[in-house]
């Protein structure tokens, strides 16, 4: 038998209902590999104390005969961004140190429900605002296929959790590719829903507009399990859509077995790919895009003219957004409190809170929304930006009037290195030039490895991307890409990342 | 704080033009709150009303309430306003601890209603049409409460304590367009306004509408402008004032009137009015600066990201629209004649502002006329006294079961008056302070015709007289014998009983 | 194209609630300044034909029914604050009005 942290999540699935493996066993084996490997890598922020004796209750259920989902008794990790009622909810910011939230995010209430067992917290840059967890209060995370690299982010932690074999599943949030370009920098699988198929209550929110939840997993079946539990209609998300789903789950069984790769349209962006992406980016899309016209796809060039302001409308929409959403950080019902030297009114110990609360980067943005909304710049910034968007759905609309699904690089590069893009935070901000789009959008996107660079040795990932409510078709063609290159590799990427730490 | 100048009434009326605006927050009676499902009520233990979304937790969504959506519709088309056929939430950005996301969640340039018009009536009668900009939608701000001082004013407090019952709490803000041509009935017209409000929230069952206890809020705008010689353009607008915490009709009038007087004095002197809120002070008559408006307010609004567009069908607005009570003067014509006033009579229970209070008193049992007597009456008197508002000291239920204890003849009205001095201070129902006091007239013929005998005894020679027919001459023995009672018998049952044992 | 002055950082400081010292004043009118620059680029195509988008998916009318549902315990409430008295967040001495 494979080693337990190795195993898919489904495989684990077999084997814990068979009765040959406990979820006391599985949720220790994950422990044990987290106290083995974090501190390298540390993409965790809190470990659960309560998690083995939730895995000890699965297992008596199991044992009483009862009837449990497919993915009882399988750790999960959880994003900081979610809140949790057993762990602490910090959204990687110093502001929320220790903060215990009285109730728990849908997504994981849902995932409980389901068995899962919610096994640690995950590290993230502040409030989601970054591409590398550089920006975590509590210290960066490490890719685990070079540590001193990035692990991508926002939600690097949960990327380098699975990618570490620390957890096999864990869930995301994306707001402009948190989940996805993590995804392509560690070798994993990450999908950003339609916006609205799953519940954001309990998502500490950034840009309400653009964040959606979804899974981060090592297989694209993996993620169709966990999206099949989470994306569930939520009364208390206004923006929640009740749309009945198919299962992803099976939609990814039916992509790995070679169904529906023939007469496929498969649109290529000519706006994202070709300039400012790496060579072994590129031609490892190259590849898979050619793996797919072989098994009968037809590959079709489109134009997106708009993509072009789709940096520039992300970075005043989720500023704005986020600068009025991060308001309630201001020391009076949770949170940190600082007192200003001397003492202050309430006005002086909010700001002074917030000085000493913030990063840079949030800071940053902050000031930046408040300045995009500010009386006299609204038309110009926040309201053009609201206009941009309006001219890129058409983009979309119009491509996927000509084909089935887009396929993009899912990021320009591959893990760059600690402090490479700090300095100059437009940089940073371009390399979510292929993952924006969607969330603008509010289409779903999957990122899929595809190999390594050549020049690095580190992993890419295709971006799948449907229209919206269209879920399905990213599990379809993500699992067949992920089916033929294992086929030709003759085994999974992941499985090529440097041993770490104690294995 | 310093006493302000103030001018004559009329002088500043002969040199300004009075220009006002009001904007009336009222909070709608739902159940729950605006856009969580916790409870909507007054006077729970601080913070018990609260979930997620009232405290702004992180990772918490508002979810707009139904009820409160029907209820801003109603209100709208009551006001004559059309209804939107999509309106939007926005956020208004500004810090302050009461407000526990340090935004409100509005409608900023989207309202649910806008361009209505709704008749006044004035206190001789006449109708002054008040134009309405819009209606829209909002959420009340928790309860600051402040420590420390000499005063419990915000001013030298130590510390503030929050509670966030109220937060969230819908609220339906109207705006009025500018109003000109008031003039020196400023006060009265500002008055009548919120009466009249006050008068279609209650007949629309949406509001509670009691001012002492904030469900009708209303903010009065007022400027003055110098008048100009005939012929001459019109002067610009001037600098207006924001007057807030005006908790009663009386207040809302006093309140106009103070900051005509005061911003007259100011201009006639050569200064200048800051445009600021002004906080008006129920107790000293006068109105305060506070936190001065400038273009440095920047609110920064933007469309709700977390709420969609409420668009409402056509049939729903329909259907609302069917409903709707009659409009208030139409109801006041009605009322009158049901109720069988003179003109006199019903123009004193208008300008009282007691017409919810009649009906309700009238509809609890009472007849239209004891009604009319106990509230333009006693209540108002004691109202006076108080300085308070009479629909604050007595439920109508306890007025009509009063009028009832009369009727029955337990109560006489001297009596009845006690009675509804131990009500006001709190003493309970009508019957409970007649119990508790022993207030009841004696209506035991025994115990009458016992104290009776007893005076007849001790004054023969008025029985005597009474016997030769002198018949007024019982007056004395009655007069005994209420005394014996300490008041509580009907002196008109004394009577007869008096006559009847001196035949005996 | 230098657009953004330190009182502007300052005065937007002020309305966001934040403390900036000067030096981050200094440096985020730099930053600002040039990330305005490259997103300033929204306004070439955002022409008056073209209606804003606010919401990725287009909804209307998402209602909740007026029926009363859990709220926090005074425990859970107050479980994160700061600073508590009387079953009340207590706060530093506001210098303002009452709004």
């Amino acid at each position: 038998m494979t080693d337990i942290i190795r195993m898919t999540a489904a495989d684990l699935s077999t084997h814990l209902q068979s009765g040959e493996i406990s979820a006391v066993d599985a949720t220790q084996a994950h422990l044990d590999r987290i106290e083995a490997v974090d501190t390298d890598v540390h993409a965790f922020l809190a470990v659960s104390s309560d998690a083995l004796d939730t895995a000890r209750r699965i297992d008596e259920r199991r044992a009483a005969g009862e009837k449990l989902g497919p993915l009882a008794g399988i750790p999960l990790a959880v994003k900081d961004v979610l809140v949790t009622t057993d762990m602490p909810s910090t959204s990687g910011s110093k502001i929320l140190e220790g903060y215990m939230s009285p109730f728990d995010a849908t997504v994981v209430r849902l995932s409980r429900e389901a068995g899962l067992i919610p096994i640690g917290k995950t590290n993230m840059d502040e409030f989601a605002m970054g591409s590398s967890t550089e920006h975590s209060a509590y210290g960066p995370t490490r890719n685990p296929w070079d540590l001193d690299r990035i692990p991508g982010g926002s939600g690097g932690g949960s990327a380098a959790a699975v990618a570490a074999f620390e957890a096999p599943l864990a869930l995301g949030s994306d707001t402009g590719g948190s989940i996805r370009q993590p995804a392509h920098v560690t070798g994993t699988v990450g999908v950003k829903p339609t916006y609205g198929a799953v519940s954001r209550y309990g998502a500490i929110a950034l840009a309400s507009s653009l964040d959606q939840v979804g899974p981060v997993t090592r297989t694209v079946l993996d993620a169709g399990l966990l999206h099949d539990v989470i994306a569930q209609h939520d009364p208390h998300d206004s923006t929640s859509l009740t749309d009945t789903w198919p299962s992803m789950a099976e939609a990814a069984r039916s992509g790995a077995r070679g169904d529906g790769l023939a007469g496929l349209k498969v649109g290529v962006v000519r706006e994202l790919s070709g300039d400012g992406f790496q060579a072994g980016v590129q031609s490892r899309f190259e590849e898979t895009v050619a793996l797919l016209t072989a098994q009968g796809a037809e590959v079709i060039e489109v134009s997106a003219p708009h993509f072009e302001y789709a940096v520039a409308a992300y970075y005043l929409i989720l500023p704005a957004e986020a600068s009025s959403n991060l308001a309630k950080f201001d020391s009076v019902r949770f949170g940190m409190r600082v007192q200003p030297d001397g003492g202050g009114t309430v006005e002086q110990v909010m700001a002074a809170t917030r000085e000493a609360g913030f990063g840079p980067e949030v800071k940053r943005r902050i000031i930046l929304g408040t300045y995009a909304l500010s009386a006299g710049y609204y038309d110009a910034y926040y309201g053009s930006a609201q206009k941009v968007r309006t001219l890129i759905q058409r983009d979309f609309t119009a491509a996927f009037e000509q084909v089935d699904v887009l396929v993009t690089p899912s990021a320009p590069t591959t893990a760059f290195k600690f402090g490479e893009k700090l300095a100059d935070p437009m940089a940073m901000y371009l390399n979510d030039i292929t993952t924006i789009p969607a969330n603008l959008a509010g289409i779903p996107g999957i990122s899929v490895p595809i190999g390594l660079a050549p020049e690095d040795g580190l992993p890419v990932g295709i971006q799948v991307m449907a229209p919206q409510r269209e879920d399905a078709r990213l599990y379809r063609v993500g699992a067949a890409i992920e089916a033929l290159l294992e086929q030709q590799w003759g085994h999974t990427l992941i499985s090529k990342a440097p041993a770490l730490g104690g294995k | 704080m310093a006493k302000d100048a103030l001018m004559d009434y009329d002088k500043a009326l002969e040199l300004f033009e009075p220009v006002l605006g009001f904007e009336v927050h009222v909070e709608l009676n739902t159940k729950t709150k605006m856009f969580s499902a916790a409870p909507n009520e007054f006077g729970s233990a601080p913070n018990t009303n609260v979930s997620p979304v009232c405290l702004g937790l992180p990772g918490s969504l508002p979810v707009v309430n139904e009820q409160a959506v029907r209820y801003a519709i109603s209100l709208g088309l009551a006001l004559g306003c059309s209804i939107a056929p999509s309106s939007r939430f926005a956020r208004k950005n500004y810090f302050y601890p009461d407000l526990a996301k340090n935004y409100q969640i509005s409608q900023y340039d989207e309202p649910i209603a806008f361009d209505g018009s709704v008749d006044v009536e004035m206190p001789d009668g006449r109708i002054v049409p008040i134009s309405i900009e819009r209606a829209h939608m909002e959420e009340d701000a928790g309860k600051l409460t402040h420590v420390g001082g000499s005063t419990g004013r915000i001013q030298g407090a130590e510390y503030s304590l929050v509670d966030y019952n109220r937060a969230g709490v819908p609220l339906v803000e109207i705006v009025t367009n500018i109003i000109y041509g008031a003039e020196a009935d400023a006060p009265e017209l500002a008055k009548a306004y919120v009466a009249t409000i006050r008068d279609i929230v209650t007949s629309l069952g949406i509001s509670d509408a009691k001012m002492e206890r904030g469900n009708l809020r209303c903010d009065a705008n007022i400027s003055l402008r110098p008048r100009t010689a005939e012929g001459e353009p019109p002067a610009p607008l001037g600098t207006r004032t924001e007057t807030k915490n005006v908790n009663s009709l009386r207040s809302v009038e006093r309140a106009i009137r103070y900051e005509i007087q005061r911003q007259a004095a100011i201009l006639a002197d050569g200064g200048t009015i800051t445009q600021e809120t002004r906080h008006w002070h129920e107790d000293t008559g006068r109105t305060s600066a506070g936190r001065p408006k400038s273009d440095a307010d920047d609110y920064r609004y933007f469309p709700e990201p977390d709420l969609l567009p409420v668009e409402p069908s056509l049939e729903l607005i329909e259907e609302l629209r069917s409903a709707l009570p009659e409009p208030p003067a139409a109801r006041r014509r009605r009322l009158k004649a049901e109720w069988g006033f003179t003109d006199l009579e019903f123009q004193d229970v208008v300008n009282g502002g007691l017409l919810v209070e009649i009906t309700e008193t009238v509809a609890a049992g009472a007849s239209p006329a004891a009604a009319r007597k106990w509230w333009t009456g006693e209540i108002s008197r004691i109202a006076n006294v108080q300085g308070a508002e009479a629909s604050a000291l007595v439920s109508p239920q306890n007025v009509a079961a009063l009028a009832a204890l009369v009727d029955a003849g337990t109560l006489t009205d001297k009596l009845a008056r006690q009675v509804l001095e131990g009500v006001i201070a709190g003493e309970g129902t009508p019957q409970d302070v007649v119990d508790a006091r022993g207030l009841a007239v004696v209506s035991d013929d025994g115990a009458l015709i016992a104290a009776i005998d007893d005076a007849l005894a001790s004054q023969p020679d008025v029985l005597a007289k009474i016997r030769d027919g002198k018949v007024q001459a019982a007056g004395a023995v009655i007069g005994a014998v209420m005394k014996a009672m300490k008041g509580q018998a009907d002196a008109a049952r004394v009577r007869e009983l008096v006559l009847e044992r001196a035949q005996s | 194209m230098s657009e953004i002055s330190e009182e502007q950082v300052a005065h937007l400081a002020n309305l966001a609630r934040i403390a900036l010292t000067p030096e981050e004043i200094s440096s985020l009118t730099t930053e600002l300044d040039q990330i305005v620059d490259s997103i300033a680029k929204v306004q070439e195509v955002a022409t008056p034909d073209v209606p804003a988008t606010s919401h990725p998916v287009p909804l209307s009318n998402v209602f909740r029914p007026d029926v009363v549902g859990e709220t926090l315990t005074i425990e859970q409430a107050l479980q994160n604050a700061p600073e508590q008295a009387d079953n009340r967040f207590k706060v530093s001495a506001i210098l303002g009005e009452e709004q």
